[in-house]
């Protein structure tokens, strides 16, 4: 398994901010999503965040909760979440992230989804409902070769914030807004500001940033306040937009480069 | 029964045993903490009991009755049956107990704003109720296949001042509702509180809707020792989120020898597939910031649940029922859709009393119970609401057979 922190720094010593894209298991396709996250993968996304679809999603705002529901009425389940996977994982040296709610992970039992995610090739784990004070009840000693990756938002106090840093792996999630996810575009004085008291709290991970990031522009704005960006509501437009995939490399293109220095 | 030496839950972690906690996104956190400091300091304060106290009894008109029910104890001929009387409470339902209680730590916190989630719209009323009495902006989220079974209730909260803003997402019913309430509460939750309508949701909510809805056990307890000067042996009530079940079951967890008795909605039947009996078929897992009983299907999705009530149209249930289940201390049934219905009737032909859909599950137990029970022994079942709001429905199902 590849080690998320390590391949950050690398991606920041070769002067880059990671970019770490969301997509949802079996979205828009079960048949060609291997396709998608390879083409995702090779114009310029530094790992994935694989969501796996849930019924309920209460942080999602309403292009990810539709995505879900779509990847639900595609019979996606656990098991086809770690097929594709082990699919993506052969073909890419890149950590790939599973992104899920707690009760399907509860369902599929605790040591039987470890023992399938290892062997599938997942590095890491984010777990939205599941915050620092759920941490021991959820995350039982066979999570242990996971990198745990948890949240802060701007409600989080300094003390959480450190808290969170101490206990996270990998990286350090940080929201940048209060709300669900979803593309906000204009950020104002305050998000830069807490971003910039995050980032300065958080010393023993590394950083990225995610929720509301739209387009090159955003990442460009965010680039001195974390070591990297997660994209995933315009991304999942973009899916649902585009005549080809290759419409969607174009876009994850413009966002690597903003990556560059 | 395994007994328990002292019930004093939750615990400092928000735990009824394994159940409860704070299943919720971080942005949360620091709200449900601020709440939970703010509450714990509130109850020991004597100027928030006094004025929570004078709210119940000069607004909501508390002390509700404890009625004897002559007619249908007859009826059966066993047991006496007592009704405790929540459907006089103002706005017609136990709700506004705690909606009360809510509004005035949301005053505490400084929030402008209310936004809560409703089923039946029997909470949507009460929180649109209490936010037109101390003049908050009130937001009720309503699924939209509750909206049209329950119109005369939208009607009121909108007459109220609310805005009703219709859930199109998932079944399009409570529990939608409840996400698109915690949605916009991750969102707006520097200017907002989020009124919870049941024991359910993250700590510290399950415990404060417990504390303020306890007043009816309470009352039921001192009503019931003054005319018949003991306890009940029974008290029976229906059970979806569990607000006013737990509400009369909490002041007798303590009598060991009081039977509690929760009514979980069997909607088309428990072999249908399509019911919210949680507790009796369900099993544990994690909802809307929550470890509880749940509906599910084989892969951890929340299932599609039916009850021709749309307050007990839930698949999850309180966390303190999960408990209260495992250790045995509530036994938890079921009545389905149609025994709801002539429940309905009976108590509306026998006592005068049209009660809620909701509360017609606890009195279709009857039928269940009182052949089990002895004449010297005493009932109480609690009321939970009145049936107005339900009579497009009722007309729907049943109206051949009342004309």
């Amino acid at each position: 398994m590849k080690k998320i922190l390590e391949h950050i720094e690398q991606v920041n010593k070769s002067g880059r901010k990671a970019l770490s894209i969301f997509l949802t298991t079996g979205f828009p396709e079960k048949e060609n999503f291997v396709e998608l996250a390879t083409t995702v993968l090779d114009s310029g996304a530094d790992m994935l965040e694989i969501g796996i679809p849930f019924s309920d999603p209460l942080a999602d705002g309403p292009v990810i909760q539709a995505s879900s529901q779509a990847a639900l009425e595609n019979g996606i389940t656990l098991k086809d979440v770690f097929y594709y996977c082990d699919k993506i994982s052969v073909k890419t040296d890149k950590p790939l992230i599973l992104m899920g709610y707690a009760n399907p992970i509860l369902k599929y039992g605790i040591k039987n989804f470890c023992k399938d995610a290892q062997s599938s090739g997942v590095s890491g784990l984010i777990v939205p409902d599941v915050p620092l004070e759920e941490y021991e009840s959820f995350y039982a000693d066979d999570f242990k070769n996971f990198e745990k990756i948890l949240l802060t938002t701007p409600t989080s106090s300094d003390e959480r914030i450190k808290a969170i840093d101490q206990q996270s792996e990998g990286f350090v999630y940080c929201v940048s807004v209060t709300g669900t996810t979803g593309i906000k575009s204009n950020f104002d004085e305050n998000v830069l500001k807490n971003l910039e008291r995050t980032y300065s709290l958080v010393n023993k991970n590394k950083m990225l940033i995610g929720f509301g990031i739209a387009n090159a522009e955003n990442i460009k704005t965010f680039a001195p306040y974390c070591d990297g960006v997660i994209v995933g509501s315009a991304v999942i437009k973009k899916i649902s937009e585009a005549k080809s995939f290759s419409e969607v490399g174009e876009f994850v293109k413009s966002l690597s480069a903003a990556c560059a220095k | 029964m395994k007994t328990q030496t002292a019930y004093n839950f939750p615990d400092a972690n928000g735990k009824f045993g394994i159940y409860g906690g704070k299943f919720v996104p971080e942005t949360l956190i620091s709200a449900l903490d601020e709440l939970e400091k703010l509450y714990r300091a509130a109850r020991q304060e004597k100027e928030f009991q006094d004025e929570l106290d004078l709210l119940q009894r000069e607004y909501n008109g508390r002390p509700t009755p404890l009625t004897f029910a002559k007619r249908l104890t007859d009826h059966y001929g066993k047991a006496k049956i007592y009704l405790k009387r929540e459907d006089l409470c103002h706005t017609g339902a136990h709700k506004l107990n705690n909606a009360l209680g809510q509004i005035l730590l949301a005053k505490k916190l400084g929030k402008t704003r209310i936004i809560a989630e409703t089923g039946a719209g029997q909470h949507g009323v009460a929180t649109a109720t209490v936010c037109a009495k101390f003049g908050l902006e009130c937001v009720v989220y309503m699924g939209e296949v509750d909206i049209e079974r329950q119109k005369l209730n939208v009607f009121r909260m909108k007459m109220l001042g609310a805005e009703v803003i219709p859930v199109k997402s998932g079944s399009k019913t409570l529990k939608d509702a409840t996400n698109e309430a915690i949605r916009d509460w991750v969102t707006n939750v520097s200017d907002t509180h989020y009124i919870i309508g049941s024991v359910v949701g993250p700590h510290p909510y399950p415990m404060i809707v417990r504390d303020f809805q306890s007043v009816i056990g309470a009352e039921t307890k001192e009503q019931i020792k003054s005319f018949e000067n003991r306890l009940p042996d029974y008290v029976v009530a229906c059970v979806g989120g569990g607000s006013n079940a737990i509400g009369i079951f909490y002041p007798f967890i303590d009598d060991e020898n009081v039977k509690l008795i929760g009514v979980e909605a069997a909607g088309y039947g428990l072999d249908s597939g399509k019911h919210c009996a949680t507790l009796t078929l369900g099993e544990p897992g994690v909802f809307q910031g929550m470890k509880t009983y749940l509906l599910q299907d084989a892969n951890g999705q929340i299932s599609a649940v039916h009850s021709i009530s749309a307050g007990l149209d839930y698949p999850g249930v309180g966390p303190e029922h999960s408990l209260l289940k495992d250790i045995e201390r509530v036994k938890y049934a079921s009545v389905t859709d149609n025994e709801a219905l002539d429940a309905t009737l009976q108590l509306s032909k026998l006592e005068g009393i049209l009660p809620a859909l909701e509360t017609a599950h606890a009195i279709a137990y009857l039928n269940k119970l009182m052949p089990t029970t002895n004449k010297d022994e005493l009932v109480a079942v609690n009321i939970s609401g009145r049936g107005d709001k339900d009579l497009n429905t009722i007309i729907s199902q049943i109206g051949e057979k009342v004309l």
